[in-house]
């Protein structure tokens, strides 16, 4: 288990620094600079810009002093927000983000596994058909629908919840709803699929056939394999879920770290880019990693490969 | 248990039961009407071919239907009626009075937990045990089915262990609350012969000691004669006859018994002229899979052929027979130079051990092969025509449509199959239909050596016997040379005229196979032919 | 239970002559499925409805009509009874007459006008026709002073069934031309992704070994990543192009066939009738081209038509988020973004691209989770 998990962890450091490296000269190469839309600028001052921030050196000397600057920690100044380094900024933004993103994952799991389950356990009765029918809603129904629909209806119209602001438990539950609700839907798909595979199962057979009581046959032997797919999937998920909150914290006007990818990106703000991507990166692999680690906890199996 | 019932010592009683499946192609009648008992401390086994619907008796018995499957008529354990039963009034008895062993060991214990988990399961929902007094009945259970280091191997988990052991561990499990009858369903059919000859004398004389009925459910005829008390012989959802085994194998009456009872293969080889010509020498012949170790790797290098000779004759048959992981597959695939291998091949005089995939296919078309999946081994999306042209295509580009017809037509003759079925696909053949289009893939081509990769061993014993007719046919026809590889002894001994004995990758012996099969001289051969040729013998030893 | 799963089929002599393809079966169950003929129903009307929709629909997609702006859904002709009298009062206000008085009747309009000091000019008709609502106006009669006079202008009968969004524009044919912007982008995007993912897959698949490993280990690492992210990196540097996009949006989803294709190409591999045509000295293009590629057709066609709904729904949420096709075009996802805007006062400009998105996503899962159980009945 140990050699296991020490190996999955010096596969995910070059794939971070993969990541780092594509996306540092990706922005780079396209056309377009942070100082473009300030026009009026003179050419001196433009130089003295670009010099100030290192511009005007060659895109591998950047390069490197932007991962010596990582490695200790820093990620730069802004080029929009002046006088703000960029871990200040996305400093203030990441709990807000990781606390939506993991409450939605963790209520994800939670419903999307039991809808599964009560789907396959009455395969084909109307349980099982509703459970479908709201899975398929929730993957056709994009959560840019969803939130503002959810806003509209149980903050202005019924007046129960808060349309927007985060801080308060109430604030949380149309945001985490509207994020969740696709991911509930897959995953209670997946789970649904393969638990119907496992109760069908030798080892179910066999368990049922030794008169242990439907509880424990489901509980302990059915839902312990079927949850594997939806564990696996757990990392593509915590991948839809950050593309996700930028809606969702775009609609409920969330303190979060969404926005400034999207406004970074239009402006040209290459160090807010990078610190969104390199933060994503990293919590994205190490994100994996736990997951890879936790399959392997669930099915003995996978220790031994 | 006198307030129940119990007919003249009769457990368990199946009557009249009916299942029936709703599939997406229409209801399928799997059991049409059938009838039986089990009496205390009896064996009784139920023999029947695919599709019989011998297990899905005990399945509708212990209510473990598919869910598209549904049972009428009735099963009575003492008396009582135990088929339109609650679920939990039903789990009173499984797992407990009535236990349950499965054809495949693989499967049929949970992947993620370990042994003493799932034995423990029984023990502790039907004897109230605590987690200590389990475990120490899980120890007595484990040195009773004759584990090694059973205190070790408590905490490994299914996969660590061996096909032989896991149903071991499977025994175990049933005998754990002391039931009155255990259904085995195919318990050995997924084993080594050798294998299934301890698993069968472990059952016997386990039975013996306890004191329970056995309902056997097998395909295997050689079982059924050793192991059983009463036979019920089954066919198409019905039972075709019944009785004491002794009576039954001496004096079947019906013809489908009687058909049964002939299916063993028999006859033999004479093996080829004394000049007849090499076709095939074959020095040291070694494979190797995995890689060496590595960063983070173990070394995972797997000998699986070890230096082995092999000298071919003009019309010879020769026969290598190990049992699974022994490495007769791989050899059989080396000499065709179907994956890398070691040492020197010379095939009429010319070496092909060099030789890459363009180098080979000139010689592809004198060397064919026919596998052992009837059912993967032609392709589903080709008709059976394309699927046997496909080899003309290759080596014989040239040749006009209607004359390729024609010769698809001729081979489809050969093998006893109506050219008018050429447009069909293989979905739409039986599995003794489809081993007959392979081989008339590889015959079409006129090869002089056909390597036979366990052929017949995915087949009812029946129809196994008409394949075998068909091979010696075809070999006599077409003066073909043969490499036979089988698990099977008893059709290895049928059609070839020359044996090698493989185990780990070596031979262990080879000879002439009339000598090697009358005065084996080694143990490992003699263990072999016994628990193939005298399971009878085996069981009567042990019991005695 | 291996018994019943393969319930042997008994051939009547004589029957099927021609042999019933796996494809032929498939498309049987596939007819059974109702839902799944339906929704394939749906779709062909969809797919119609965007070809040939916006050049039948009475207004083009990019007409603006300042005077109908979030008017809401209706089925009688705008401008509302209701509507004339203050459309004409707003369309004269330049004019510098009065209304003595308005009469409407019969598709046309009649107005008395008048004025205190000057003299009518007729030319004020005009002022009527500059407004969408009235049109072919002049002027019946002019009393002698010159101070008064009676105009007749035929009053327009527009339709807009779906209402108008926040510019004045059809939201009936904005959805029809965006139907048009979404079916395409998921289609193109979906080839763009079948076409990288078929080929990766399949070579890896087919090559196996050590090139498989890397080949593989790089799709896992590009599949934990939020790619969105490097989508809309794309598109926001090399600029919002909707070729461009469903390249990006192709490039995105590739992973899921290429990881699919790839297990299809291995398993069959193993398959004994791969091996058959290796011994029977088949070349590898011809094993591709005739035991490889038809067997994972069905499974690739499956997939396929789960991804354009996947893709459709990407393109949508780069829309949303105002890094998609631009102006006077349109996609449902904007159409959703306008909605979600104008909610509160215009609910019907949410509702029905949003409707119009769901049935569409629906048809398409529905389509293909019926496929799905045609093609490989097992997973069921």
């Amino acid at each position: 288990m140990l050699s296991y998990a020490l190996r999955r962890l010096f596969g995910a450091i070059p794939t971070i620094f993969i990541i780092i490296t594509a996306a540092f000269f990706m922005m780079r190469i396209a056309p377009g600079g942070p100082f473009d839309q300030e026009r009026t600028l003179e050419a001196t001052v433009m130089e003295n810009l670009n010099a100030t921030f290192g511009l005007d050196l060659p895109l591998w000397q950047q390069y490197g002093m932007y991962l010596g600057n990582l490695f200790r920690g820093d990620m730069g100044p802004s080029f929009i927000y002046r006088d703000m380094r960029v871990q200040e900024i996305l400093g203030e933004g990441l709990p807000v983000s990781v606390q939506l993103g993991l409450t939605a994952l963790i209520l994800a799991l939670v419903v999307g596994a039991a809808l599964g389950t009560l789907a396959a356990l009455r395969q084909n009765s109307s349980t099982d058909y509703t459970v479908i029918a709201v899975a398929t809603f929730g993957i056709t129904v994009p959560n840019f629908v969803v939130a503002p629909v959810l806003s509209l209806v149980f903050a202005v119209m019924l007046n129960w919840l808060p349309a927007q602001g985060w801080g308060e438990a109430r604030q949380m539950v149309l945001p985490v709803i509207a994020l969740a609700l696709p991911q509930v839907a897959i995953i209670a798909r997946l789970v649904r699929g393969a638990m119907i595979e496992a109760l069908r199962s030798d080892h179910v057979r066999t368990a049922r056939a030794y008169g242990l009581p439907a509880r424990m046959v489901v509980l302990k032997h059915a839902l312990r394999a079927a949850i594997l797919p939806a564990v696996s999937y757990l990392g593509p998920a915590a991948a839809a879920l950050l593309t996700g909150s930028i809606v969702v914290e775009q609609v409920f006007n969330l303190p979060g770290i969404g926005r400034y990818f999207v406004q970074g990106a239009l402006n040209r703000d290459y160090t807010l880019v990078m610190g969104t991507v390199v933060i994503v990166a990293v919590f994205v692999v190490v994100f994996n990693l736990i997951v890879d680690l936790l399959y392997a906890l669930l099915d003995p199996r996978v220790r031994y490969d | 248990m006198a307030e129940h019932s119990d007919q003249g010592g009769r457990i368990f009683e199946v009557d009249d039961i009916r299942v029936t499946f709703e599939t997406p192609d229409g209801q399928v009648e799997a059991v049409r009407g059938v009838s039986m008992h089990v009496g205390r401390g009896e064996t009784v086994a139920v023999v029947g071919e695919s599709g019989s619907g011998k297990s899905q008796i005990m399945m509708a018995a212990m209510g473990l239907l598919a869910s598209n499957g549904r049972a009428e008529g009735a099963v009575r354990y003492r008396g009582r009626d135990i088929l339109n039963v609650s679920v939990d009034d039903l789990n009173k008895l499984r797992g407990r009075k009535i236990t349950m062993i499965f054809q495949e060991p693989m499967t049929s214990l949970d992947p993620l937990y370990t042994i003493e988990d799932q034995l423990s399961e029984p023990l502790r929902v039907h004897g109230a045990m605590s987690r200590q007094a389990a475990r120490a009945r899980i120890l007595e259970l484990l040195t009773l089915v004759q584990i090694p280091n059973a205190a070790e191997r408590m905490r490994a988990y299914p996969h660590e262990l061996s096909g032989g052991q896991r149903q071991r561990v499977m025994i175990a499990m049933a005998l754990a609350n002391d039931p009155e009858l255990l259904i085995a369903d195919e318990p050995t059919t997924a084993l080594d012969v050798t294998i299934q000859a301890e698993i069968l004398q472990l059952l016997a004389e386990l039975q013996s000691r306890i004191g329970m009925s056995i309902l056997f459910i097998t395909h295997d005829l050689g079982i059924v004669e050793a192991f059983a008390d009463r036979v019920y012989v089954m066919n198409k959802g019905l039972v075709e006859e019944d009785g004491p085994t002794a009576r039954l194998f001496a004096a079947p009456r019906t013809d489908y018994t009687r058909m049964l009872l002939a299916a063993e293969p028999e006859g033999t080889k004479a093996p080829p002229p004394e000049g007849a010509p090499a076709l095939m020498e074959a020095r040291d012949v070694r494979v190797t899979f995995g890689r060496g170790p590595g960063l983070f790797r173990r070394d995972t290098r797997l000998e699986a052929v070890r230096g082995i000779d092999v000298t071919l004759r003009q019309g010879q048959t020769l026969g290598i027979v190990g049992e699974s992981g022994s490495g007769k597959s791989t050899l059989g695939r080396a000499l065709l130079r179907m994956i890398p291998s070691e040492g020197q091949v010379a095939w009429l005089g010319d070496r092909i051990d060099g030789l890459g995939t363009e180098g080979m296919r000139p010689y592809r078309k004198g060397l064919q092969m026919v596998f052992q999946d009837p059912y993967g081994s032609l392709s589903p999306r080709l008709t059976c025509g394309e699927i046997v042209a496909e080899g003309l295509l290759v080596h014989e580009p040239g040749l006009d449509g209607k004359v390729r017809t024609a010769r698809v037509s001729e081979a489809l003759r050969d093998v006893g199959l109506d050219p008018a079925m050429r447009n069909r696909f293989p979905h739409e053949f039986s599995g003794g239909q489809r081993q007959r289009i392979a081989i008339a893939r590889a015959l079409i081509l006129r090869p002089k050596l056909i390597v036979l990769d366990e052929p017949t061993s995915a087949l009812d014993r029946s129809v196994q016997k008409q394949v075998i007719e068909l091979l010696r046919r075809l070999q006599r026809e077409n003066d073909l040379t043969y490499i036979f590889i089988s698990h099977d002894l008893a059709v290895v001994r049928a059609l070839s005229d020359y044996v090698m004995v493989m185990k780990d990758g070596a031979v262990v012996e080879e000879g002439p196979t009339g000598e090697l099969f009358d005065r084996p001289a080694t143990d490992y051969t003699r263990a072999l032919m016994r628990a193939a040729f005298d399971l009878r013998g085996l069981l009567a030893d042990k019991a005695a | 239970m291996t018994d019943i799963a393969n319930p042997a089929p008994e051939i009547a002599a004589g029957e099927w002559a021609a042999g019933r393809s796996l494809w032929a079966v498939a498309l049987m169950r596939l007819r059974r499925n109702r839902a799944a003929m339906a929704s394939l129903v749906v779709l062909i009307f969809m797919a119609l409805a965007g070809i040939f929709g916006p050049s039948v629909a009475p207004h083009d997609y990019s007409e603006v009509y300042p005077e109908f702006v979030k008017v809401p859904p209706s089925f009688a002709p705008y401008p509302q009874e209701d509507q004339i009298v203050p459309a004409a009062e707003a369309a004269l206000a330049r004019a510098r007459v009065d209304i003595a008085g308005i009469e409407v009747g019969d598709g046309q309009v009649e107005i008395d006008v008048t004025s205190e000091r000057r003299e009518i000019d007729p030319r004020i008709a005009r002022y009527l026709d500059r407004s969408d609502v009235f049109s072919g106006t002049e002027m019946v009669t002019v009393a002698d002073d010159g101070l008064s006079a009676t105009m007749r202008a035929d009053v327009a009968q527009l339709y807009f069934i779906a209402g108008t969004d926040a510019n004045g524009r059809d939201l009936l044919s904005r959805i029809l031309i965006s139907l048009r912007i979404s079916l395409m982008i998921g289609a193109l995007a979906t080839g763009v992704a079948l076409m990288i993912g078929v080929l990766y897959g399949a070579t890896a698949g087919f090559a196996g070994g050590r090139l498989d490993n890397v080949m593989m280990r790089v799709v896992d690492i590009l599949y934990s990543l939020p790619f969105v992210f490097f989508v809309i990196l794309l598109v926001v540097f090399f600029g919002r192009n909707v070729v461009l996009m469903f390249i990006a949006v192709g490039a995105v989803e590739w992973l899921d066939m290429a990881r699919i294709v790839r297990g299809q190409t291995l398993s069959l591999r193993r398959r004994e009738f791969v091996q058959a045509a290796e011994s029977l000295g088949v070349r590898s293009r011809d094993i591709v081209r005739r035991h490889i590629i038809p067997n994972t057709l069905g499974t690739v066609i499956i997939y396929m038509t789960l991804m354009i709904p996947k893709v459709i729904l990407l393109e949508s949420f780069l829309s949303f988020l105002g890094l998609g096709v631009q102006e006077p075009l349109t996609s449902l996802g904007v159409l959703i973004a306008e909605g979600a805007k104008n909610m509160r006062n215009a609910p019907f400009m949410l509702f029905w691209p949003a409707a119009t998105m769901t049935i569409l996503l629906f048809a398409l899962n529905f389509l293909g989770d019926g496929l799905r159980d045609a093609l490989d009945p097992k997973d069921r």
